[in-house]
């Protein structure tokens, strides 16, 4: 088994999986998927979900009944003003000082915008919020995150929705090697389990996802196939992969086995 | 035997369908509905009334097929006009995956190229290079089909009684409540879902099928009305608010049809309406006993396409007390 647990802020998680709540076809499927993952933190947007003055929604009340920790997001901002209200709202309705923190730079690929992440992360930190940026493997970005307060960086895979699986492996490698002691969660662009065993297997710490599952056929079986592959992913971190080589390299020594195998000819 | 008194709560699709089948079985009806002139407070009235099994399905709700099929036969067997001339479902060249995704998730559909689908919608012409048809899908124009089955209920004998406030009921040998988000205080699990849309007219365009765009963010469809009306909907928000319809989803509905076709720049704005869609955790539709009453609710997205259905098992509930299990709600289902 996998040692060690993950721990942000303190807290510590015992699935690497955080899921995230939009686009199920139904609740009772949201909860058949949390469950099925067994996730500990479930995302939600708090933007998407309210409709002028903020109306107590139903369905937080439900999300809230899953009993898991809520990581409230800041998707659909477009500036840091955006983003520091919104999380505002969420602390008041969520009563988390977690927040995910989305300022978003252009539609067609929903990239972070890297300037006003930093801005609205620094403000949210003076302001006692514990910090998920959703930001890029840009490293600069990266350390400006850091000293702006946060302790947990969320690099994506490829753009929101688009299930392209990890579009730089070499950028996030390197993110990875250039911040050994950081929890790194890939967030956004996961289609498959793969992509997340192949995330798992570079080292980052967890995976964060949505479309994935939600859009999935059947999004309780995704995220238990989701949940195994982190898991398995994460294992084989731990247990040390071999190094990849040019030629190949029998299994079983070969001195002494026959040239032919007359019997089976 | 003498003849059994039923009340009707609530005068949305649900409780016409239900007044229309128990009428015609030779039932004394009383419906009683909330607001002082029909319909209007009604979440029906901002339903597309797509008649759509196949399409349906989607997001992964396989289970509503079988339902949806049977009840489409009821829609074609009842006294109203519907059309059966399929859905066209087109996306953007740029979103073409999209497509690909919703045919590889849903039956009864056929793949056409370019031609085919100028043929089928002759004012699409080379503005969709794919387009999935799902040829067995049906449309009805749902005011005047909520109006023709109240028009032909009372025709044979129903009482309707409008501006009803409160819970005192004429005695009954059964009570039907189908009063949608109007029942929340008895129904612990329902949630209401938040929708808007647009009603639009064009004298520019005719289209003769629901067309849906496909889009990762924006989905919408386009439903033809009569006399030059076309329905855009439908937003699907997890929300309580009742309020008018946002700025936002307003652009997103609207652009939505500009991006079908540019002449829709020109048709005139004649509704923008929100309202709450009654849903059950799995956001089918279901008959649930309780508290000596017949409840049919969670109509989500689904309400006209079952309602014919929801109303059938009713009324076989009422004459033999089985029940279909699979419309039977369960709590914790």
């Amino acid at each position: 088994m996998p040692d060690g647990a993950l721990k942000v802020y303190g807290v510590e998680l015992g699935s690497r999986l955080l899921l995230g709540s939009a686009l199920y076809p139904s609740p009772d499927s949201l909860s058949g998927a949390v469950k099925n993952s067994g996730t500990e933190v479930v995302t939600l947007s708090l933007r998407r979900e309210t409709s002028g003055d903020g109306a107590a929604s139903t369905f937080w009340e439900h999300i809230k009944s899953l009993n898991v920790r809520l990581l409230p997001n800041t998707a659909g901002c477009r500036t840091a003003k955006e983003a520091i209200t919104t999380a505002l709202m969420a602390r008041e309705v969520f009563s988390t000082n977690w927040i995910k923190v989305e300022v978003i730079a252009n539609d067609d690929t929903l990239q972070p915008d890297l300037f006003g992440l930093v801005e609205a992360v620094r403000e949210l930190s003076d302001q006692g919020f514990q910090v998920f940026p959703y930001t890029t493997e840009d490293l600069g970005a990266a350390e400006r995150l850091l000293s702006a307060g946060a302790e947990v960086l969320m690099p994506w895979g490829a753009p929101i929705g688009t299930g392209r699986g990890l579009m730089n492996p070499y950028a996030l490698m390197t993110m990875r090697n250039y911040f050994p002691e950081v929890p790194l969660v890939v967030d956004a662009g996961i289609g498959k389990p793969s992509h997340a065993a192949a995330a798992m297997e570079m080292g980052y710490d967890a995976i964060l996802l949505n479309t994935a599952v939600a859009r999935a056929g059947n999004p309780p079986l995704m995220a238990g196939a989701f949940a195994k592959a982190i898991e398995a992913g994460r294992a084989a971190h731990e247990a040390l992969i071999i190094e990849e080589r040019d030629m190949a390299s029998p299994s079983t020594p070969q001195a002494g086995t026959p040239f032919f195998d007359l019997e089976n000819l | 035997m003498t003849q059994q008194t039923i009340n009707i709560i609530g005068a949305g699709i649900f409780g016409l369908w239900q007044a229309y089948t128990l009428s015609r079985a030779g039932f004394k009806l009383r419906i009683y509905e909330r607001s002082k002139t029909p319909f209007t407070s009604s979440a029906s009235w901002l339903a597309g009334a797509m008649l759509a099994p196949y399409c349906e399905t989607e997001p992964s709700q396989p289970e509503l097929l079988p339902l949806s099929l049977e009840a489409l036969e009821l829609w074609r067997d009842g006294p109203l006009d519907v059309s059966f001339n399929g859905t066209l479902v087109i996306a953007p060249p740029r979103d073409k995956v999209e497509l690909m995704g919703f045919q590889k998730r849903t039956e009864g559909h056929d793949w056409l190229k370019h031609d085919a689908v100028s043929a089928m919608e002759p004012d699409l012409e080379g503005r969709f290079e794919d387009a999935l048809f799902y040829k067995e899908e049906a449309h009805v124009a749902p005011r005047p089909a909520m109006q023709r089955l109240l028009d032909e209920s009372i025709a044979m004998g129903a009482e309707l009684i409008l501006g009803h406030e409160g819970e005192d009921y004429a005695a009954a040998d059964h009570t039907i409540d189908t009063r949608g988000i109007g029942a929340a205080n008895g129904l612990s699990e329902l949630r209401p879902v938040r929708g808007e849309m647009a009603v639009i007219r064009s004298s520019e365009i005719h289209l003769s099928r629901p067309v849906r765009l496909l889009h990762p963010r924006v989905p919408c469809y386009i439903v033809p009305w009569p006399d030059q009306y076309f329905m855009v909907g439908a937003t699907v928000v997890e929300s309580d608010d009742e309020g008018p319809v946002l700025l936002r989803s307003g652009l997103e509905l609207l652009g939505a049809a500009f991006s079908v076709h540019p002449a829709f720049g020109q048709a005139q704005i004649i509704e923008l309406s929100a309202g709450l869609r009654p849903s059950l955790p799995n956001n089918i539709p279901r008959i649930l006993l309780q508290d000596d009453r017949i409840y049919v609710n969670g109509a989500y997205r689904h309400g006209f396409l079952l309602a014919p259905l929801l109303a059938a098992r009713v009324y076989d509930y009422i004459n033999t007390g089985a029940i279909d299990e699979r419309l039977l709600h369960a709590s914790g289902d």
